[in-house]
């Protein structure tokens, strides 16, 4: 019988796996925007087990509103990353800071 | 049946996950987002979410990971050169990421509801008569009305902001304003002059 906690504990890891995409990816920041997917599929996940556990739909509407945000989230990124990359030449973000602005 | 389908489910989107931060190759870690996203759009369909999932597919797959396709083959990315130098960062990774796991796992184990919630033991789908899809617009277009609305504007500010900031003048290419053309007017163009005898015409 899979139940709640089936859920949650694949949804921690799957967002554990994001937060240590970001760690061991620290330069390439396509990847950190992947692994910020991951977490926020982790974070829809939970959402809609619980709605679906709690016989509610309300956890549904807001995994609906949390993909919004992934989505504007990814086109931003990304357009950042187009002109960072159009400015410098690389996507190497560890060094992004290098005008102390 | 159902039990078998989640382990498949979940096992197959926690390695798709992990090959997304571990590919060596940004186009495979792409492909195995992908993957991620069909297999939580499965555990999706499993919860009783069929609008989600497909949502899930259709957004995700179908928009987000196919821009991030995009943007990873149109820029030429050395990408060997990014790999260089992160393992340091690799224990302070294992490090935090622990701590998270430990703490996410320590809420999911010590857990209550709070007053007047119930936590049924098996999954229900929406009120007779109704579909997944129609329970959801009976809430979102009603209560979640206002919500909804600023979802939209969010993503119109989200698409300004990328084309605000990837649209770039360019300088030194010759191109049709039609504005320019239709304000031309024969006084400043024209113009009667003098040629002087064996001196030319400055223009």
């Amino acid at each position: 019988m899979i139940g709640l906690t089936h859920y949650l504990a694949v949804s921690a890891a799957l967002f554990v796996m994001g937060v240590f995409g970001i760690f061991l990816n620290r330069r390439n920041i396509i990847i950190i925007l992947m692994a910020l997917e991951l977490i926020l599929l982790a974070v829809n996940i939970n959402l809609v087990a619980f709605s679906a556990f709690l016989h509610q739909v309300h956890g549904q509407i807001f995994a609906m509103f949390v993909l919004t945000v992934a989505a504007g989230e990814a086109a931003i990124g990304l357009a950042i990353l187009v002109i960072y990359f159009r400015n410098r030449g690389t996507v190497a973000v560890d060094q992004a800071d290098l005008m102390k602005g | 049946m159902a039990a078998f389908a989640f382990y498949l489910f979940s096992g197959l989107l926690l390695t798709s996950g992990l090959m997304v931060i571990t590919a060596k190759n940004p186009v495979h870690s792409v492909l195995w987002l992908i993957l991620a996203f069909f297999n939580a759009a499965g555990l999706f369909i499993l919860l009783g979410a069929e609008f989600l999932a497909m949502l899930l597919v259709i957004v995700y797959v179908g928009a987000v990971a196919v821009l991030f396709l995009f943007v990873v083959m149109m820029l030429d990315i050395d990408f060997k050169a990014l790999k260089r130098g992160t393992m340091q960062n690799l224990p302070l990774g294992l490090a935090v990421s622990g701590v998270i796991l430990a703490e996410l796992l320590l809420i999911g184990t010590g857990w209550q509801p709070g007053q007047g919630v119930i936590v049924h033991e098996a999954l229900a789908g929406p009120p007779v008569g109704m579909s997944n899809t129609q329970w959801i617009g009976s809430q979102l277009y009603t209560r979640y009305v206002f919500v909804f609305s600023m979802a939209g504007l969010l993503l119109l500010a989200a698409m300004i902001g990328a084309i605000v900031l990837t649209h770039r003048r360019r300088v030194g290419i010759k191109k049709q304003d039609i504005a320019v053309q239709n304000a031309r007017t024969p006084a400043g163009t024209l113009g009667i002059g003098k040629a002087g005898l064996g001196q030319g015409v400055d223009l």
